[in-house]
């Protein structure tokens, strides 16, 4: 283990650091941003499946019900992979930006477009176990009330289904910030990329003009602490959430 | 070329069909070695969990938060280079099937936890009352009753552990989607984009979909009796 000095030397390096640090950066960005965006488009997919019931606009049930099952049983590089090839880039992308260069904006641009179309799949699912969790007794006293169906959703619905399902949306992020890393298979945004693309490298900063095993350890061993800080700390959020929310029902049976 | 309603196109998935079967064999033996791994780590850790004992407690739950709180791939590439490094030669399948069964141990764990966590305190109890060791009283008492609690999440979780097989592409693996896009990016066999996804999501989802429809449905027939069952 005589060359771990020289590893360690490559994560004291500032440039090094520097670099792995904005690979952090983009993979919040790009995980939250997927989820809030999917938060949206996947409630609009599970109010299709759960209220679109009479008529016509059974169409769109079926559509959402498509849509969310192939999102939920096919692997998330199989989407980033289809939409490299089909999935256009605007025109904004194509030009360096981010200290990225334009080649990987629009890579960027394309592989996010595929980690949200399948996060909404699953949010979707996650959405409609909230709305189905509020009681029926909800939409009746909202149409007593003289409330129409976009109304009621809105004020009544809605809130209570996303007040019932935040902790499991914040485990989302969890897992939409591992899913992140499958970027790592076609450029170089975000941390594991990053990593990955310092290992292949480490012979030139580590020192010795070879790569060791020990490069991996420390490189490896730094992304893994840095995902497992930030899951990590979510995850315990959410217990806590989920903690009091059990003491809550406890003291005030029949609150919710 | 591309085109889905391209004959040529699918003239050529169908004359290089043996590599996508061949895909979907590596894909599903990975997955079958890794479940068992995934198996046989999760009832150890998960019935470490429910043991009592603070110290196996602490290390059933290390492990699930490490592996759970992680990225797979990270954790694929950490083996993989590892080896590789020290001067193994590991070949793309055992690093594969371990990190995806390791992986995926800590989610079955969970699962596991859950479901032996899910039966009442007084049937421990009046097992041990009734003089049942230890491996009996799991077998005979705790296990029928939480089967049905444990069964709809792990289904789940190995439609999951399917999905991920897919890593293997960063190691260079023979997967059933890594060899779609070498097939579709290769020099002679290059292009016939549409036809090839679209072959190569059929299959996956044609695996997939029956296990998540079916642990989705056990789910909701649980739930209904056991609303039926507090009214």
């Amino acid at each position: 283990m005589e060359n771990i000095q020289g590893s360690l030397s490559m994560i004291k390096n500032p440039a090094i650091l520097v670099f792995i640090l904005k690979g952090v950066a983009f993979t919040l960005i790009i995980s939250v941003a997927a989820v809030l965006i999917s938060i949206l488009w996947g409630s609009v997919l599970a109010m299709l499946r759960n209220y679109c019931n009479s008529g016509m606009t059974r169409v769109l049930k079926w559509i959402s019900v498509v849509y969310i099952e192939v999102f939920r049983n096919t692997p998330l590089l199989f989407w980033i992979f289809i939409c490299l090839v089909f999935c256009p880039s605007p025109a904004f992308m194509d030009r360096p930006m981010f200290g990225l260069s334009s080649v990987n904006n629009k890579l960027l641009f394309k592989a996010a477009m595929a980690l949200i179309l399948y996060t909404s799949g699953v949010i979707a699912e996650i959405v409609r176990s909230g709305l189905n969790s509020v009681a029926d007794g909800q939409f009746e006293a909202g149409h007593s009330q003289g409330f129409h169906m976009v109304q009621i959703m809105c004020y009544i619905v809605l809130p209570q289904a996303f007040r019932a399902i935040i902790p499991t949306l914040l485990s989302q992020i969890i897992t939409t910030i591992k899913d992140s890393s499958f970027l790592a298979n076609v450029a170089v945004i975000e941390l594991m990329a990053r990593t990955k693309q310092i290992l292949s490298a480490a012979n030139r900063y580590n020192g010795s003009n070879a790569i060791h095993v020990s490069d991996v350890f420390i490189l490896f061993g730094l992304a893994a602490v840095i995902y497992f800080v930030i899951n990590f700390s979510l995850s315990v959020t959410v217990r806590k959430i989920q903690k009091r929310r059990e003491k809550q029902a406890v003291v005030r049976p029949g609150a919710d | 070329m591309s085109g889905i309603f391209s004959a040529r196109a699918w003239n050529k998935v169908w004359l290089y069909r043996k590599t996508f079967l061949v895909g979907l064999g590596n894909t599903l033996e990975t997955a079958a070695i890794a479940l068992v791994i995934a198996l046989a780590l999760g009832i150890i850790f998960g019935l470490m969990a429910t043991s009592g004992k603070k110290v196996l407690k602490a290390i059933s739950r290390v492990y699930v938060e490490f592996f759970q709180n992680t990225p797979i791939l990270l954790q694929l590439c950490f083996l993989y280079y590892a080896l590789a490094f020290s001067g193994h030669s590991p070949g793309i399948l055992v690093p594969g099937f371990t990190a995806l069964g390791v992986y995926t141990g800590a989610y079955m764990s969970e699962v596991i936890r859950a479901g032996i966590e899910s039966v009442p305190k007084g049937q421990f109890e009046a097992a041990q009352s009734q003089g049942f060791g230890y491996i009996s009283r799991m077998v005979h008492i705790i296990l029928p009753q939480s089967i049905k609690v444990i069964l709809p999440p792990m289904a789940n979780t190995i439609v999951n552990m399917i999905k991920n097989t897919s890593c293997l592409y960063i190691i260079g693996g023979a997967d059933l989607l890594s060899l779609t896009y070498s097939f579709v990016t290769g020099e002679n066999t290059g292009g016939a984009y549409a036809p090839a996804y679209l072959l190569c999501g059929v299959l996956f989802f044609l695996i997939c979909f029956p296990l998540s429809t079916l642990a989705s449905a056990w789910e909701n027939a649980i739930k209904k009796r056991d609303r039926k069952e507090v009214v």
